[in-house]
């Protein structure tokens, strides 16, 4: 018999019950709540009379709402700030912590989640947000729920789940000076396809992957979604256990070195069988940059806008098609001929503080271009922009002309006032380029941070290795 | 949730891949804490000419005459014909109740995203994998036929075509059962409950850092 996959000790450690026909109920440990998702469950336990069956396993927070600018006038949005307001009845009422707007712990769901030790390895996390596979990154077993699920699992600790297939992506080789995870994760979507991880659970290894830092390995997780994947996940190692140490909700002391002992297990065995393997070269990725309305549509910053024409099937060409003129592109464009007209770092995929210093060491000395209308930089938590400020990084991005806003999950998804306008084109360190994400009409490119503040400065696309 | 055991419904195609949730329902509308009420808004960038807010009166609004679900002869469908990776993006439930309550019951495509296909089975939708060429045939059946309708039959997973030719489907027993029955999950989960109070029981000595 082969040995086990990192998934499979996952799946098997939290079974409860298995179906003959492979439905399982699944236990999950760590359940995150946000505003947007959660009000419909909450009211659903209300209507049945159902309480909530294990509280403390819970953490809400407000993000996709809250204002990034002059928070303490509260969110003016009426209808925004009753989302936010019911959150916090809800945790009110079920007994279930929350950051406030105004905590600083407060920020992105899935930034605060490992930033407080509430995500650790060999956890099941789930939140209502698709972007729950980040936390994969510490050997975690996370995926994205909708809010029927959120109900379930607030009422009964488990979810009805299948097992998915199991897709390896070895990332040999080593990332090049300015390459970085959101490069490679960019690259890996441009090879499987925004379907090619669909039914599927994809560990990410090899030599490229474990160089990664933690911070790294969850902007890589975090994009598995972006490949159809539920969840995107990185075995136990060295750096995992450093980063998680000392966290307010890790272990301490004996109980420790029980949960070390067990998380140091959590790897692949070396005999283990995937469904599917496939290998990158991670030598060989060069900054990404989309060009289309799908994170598939993405070409390296050397190359150019490619022409529908050339494209394989029909579908693919008329998609195709349709994104240019969307975008307002001409095949065969080159990248760094493309001009924006604003920036944004943040997001739950990089808006850590290892990618704010990505930026800021680009930025330092240098201003924004004059076209550039506006670049702002939305750290991940209330923590992160404390760190950031204390290490000086607020001072430079406001030196090169950038904005210097409060901690959510802001110009992302453009629930707040961060939006583009129609036609405004934007260097977006987030993860998806949708038509309408940013705004109605507005153009996402997605990019790395340090490929992000470059574009600020040049005032269009350029190479980041160049500067 | 609403039952589904059959239905012959009119068909309305909508031919373009990768249909994500926030072209589904973009992100102004998942203010809303009510489960209802999305309808109006589905597909709401493409099907009207203006930008949508929150709080509008959709009949007031001017519709995009291009827009396959604006064209008379769409009008009533209950079944969607899509493309390739249907709802892919976002897990927000909001874009399966916003079809729901479109009217739309039964969805048909070559492959769905994970989140949103299982979100569906919540809401008393039926999402249909076919293989592609099966799909693309029933696109170009569809265009070539006002008035086109389809049956669809849960119960023995068919569909039957205005010729009579009949298309199988797989659909998970579990979910099968929950749609043809109006059941929901929660109910059913917490017949399991002593099975959940064990397993939880032993995690408490094996992983005590996670009740703390």
């Amino acid at each position: 018999m082969s040995g086990q996959t990192l998934y499979d000790k996952l799946w098997q450690s939290h079974l409860v019950h298995s179906e003959p026909d492979g439905s399982a109920l699944l236990y999950i440990d760590r359940h995150l709540v946000h505003e947007v998702t959660s009000p419909q469950a909450f009211e659903g336990l209300r209507l049945a009379g159902r309480k909530v069956w294990r509280a403390t396993s819970a953490v809400a927070v407000p993000d996709h709402n809250v204002p990034t600018l002059n928070r303490e006038q509260g969110i003016t949005d009426a209808v925004s700030r009753l989302q936010v307001e019911t959150l916090d009845r809800n945790c009110a009422e079920f007994g279930i912590v929350e950051y406030g707007m105004n905590d600083v712990r407060q920020g992105i769901v899935h930034v605060i989640g490992p930033e407080q030790g509430l995500t650790l390895p060999g956890m099941t996390v789930v939140c209502g947000d698709s972007h729950t596979s980040t936390h994969g990154a510490f050997g975690a077993l996370a995926f994205g729920i909708g809010t029927s699920e959120v109900e379930h699992v607030l009422a009964t600790q488990c979810l009805v789940a299948r097992k998915s297939r199991s897709m390896r992506v070895w990332v040999k080789g080593r990332l090049g000076v300015g390459v970085t995870a959101k490069d490679l994760a960019l690259a890996i979507i441009g090879q499987l396809g925004t379907a090619g991880g669909t039914g599927y659970a994809i560990e990410f290894a090899g030599p490229a992957v474990s160089a990664l830092s933690l911070e790294g390995r969850m902007t890589l997780c975090n994009m598995a979604i972006e490949a159809g994947a539920r969840a995107g996940m990185v075995a136990v190692d060295q750096a995992t256990l450093d980063y998680v140490r000392g966290r307010p909700a890790a272990p301490t002391g004996s109980v420790w070195e029980q949960a070390e002992a067990w998380w140091r297990t959590l790897v692949s065995d070396e005999d283990a069988q995937f469904d599917c393997e496939v290998t990158v070269n991670g030598s060989d990725v060069v900054p990404q940059v989309t060009w289309g309305t799908s994170p598939e549509m993405v070409v390296g910053v050397t190359g150019a806008v490619p022409d529908p024409d050339d494209m394989s099937d029909a579908v693919k060409r008329s998609d195709g098609q349709r994104a240019l003129n969307y975008m307002g592109l001409t095949a065969h464009t080159p990248i760094t001929a493309i001009a924006v007209d604003k920036v944004f770092i943040g997001s739950c995929t990089n808006s850590r503080i290892e990618d704010l210093r990505a930026a800021a060491a680009v930025l330092k000395g240098r201003h924004k271009a004059a076209s550039v209308k506006l670049a702002m930089v939305v750290p991940g938590s209330g923590l992160i922009k404390r760190q950031a400020e204390a290490e000086g990084l607020d001072k430079l991005f406001l030196a090169a002309g950038f904005e210097w806003r409060e901690p959510g999950c802001s110009m992302c998804l453009a629930m707040n006032a961060d939006r583009l306008e129609p036609g405004e084109r934007c260097a977006a360190t987030s993860n998806r380029n949708f038509e309408g994400r940013q705004g109605a009409g507005g153009r996402t490119h997605l990019v790395s941070p340090a490929m992000a503040a470059a574009a600020a400065l040049a005032g269009h696309f350029v190479d980041v290795r160049d500067f | 949730m609403r039952a589904l055991t059959e239905l012959t419904g009119l068909v309305v195609p909508l031919d373009r891949a990768n249909v994500d949730t926030d072209a589904i329902i973009p992100k102004q509308f998942l203010k809303s804490i009510l489960r209802s009420g999305f309808g109006v808004n589905l597909f709401d960038a493409w099907r009207y000419l203006d930008q949508g807010e929150p709080g509008q009166d959709c009949s007031q609004r001017p519709l995009n005459p291009d827009f396959v679900l604006n064209q008379p002869r769409y009008q009533g469908a209950q079944i969607l014909l899509a493309r390739e990776n249907f709802g892919c993006g976002s897990s927000r439930e909001h874009a399966p109740w916003a079809i729901a309550d479109y009217g739309l019951r039964v969805l048909i495509a070559p492959g769905f995203a994970d989140i949103f296909y299982n979100n569906c089975f919540k809401n008393g939708l039926l999402p249909i994998v076919l293989p592609a060429e099966q799909v693309e045939r029933l696109f170009q059946e569809t265009f070539a036929h006002p008035g086109y309708q389809l049956h669809v039959d849960l119960v023995k997973q068919e569909i039957v075509t205005p010729a009579g030719e009949i298309l199988t489907f797989d659909v998970d027993a579990h979910r099968k059962l929950c749609l043809l029955n109006g059941w929901d999950d929660i109910g059913l989960t917490l017949q399991h409950l002593g099975e959940i109070r064990a397993y939880e029981a032993q995690r408490i000595i094996d992983a005590p850092w996670l009740f703390s």
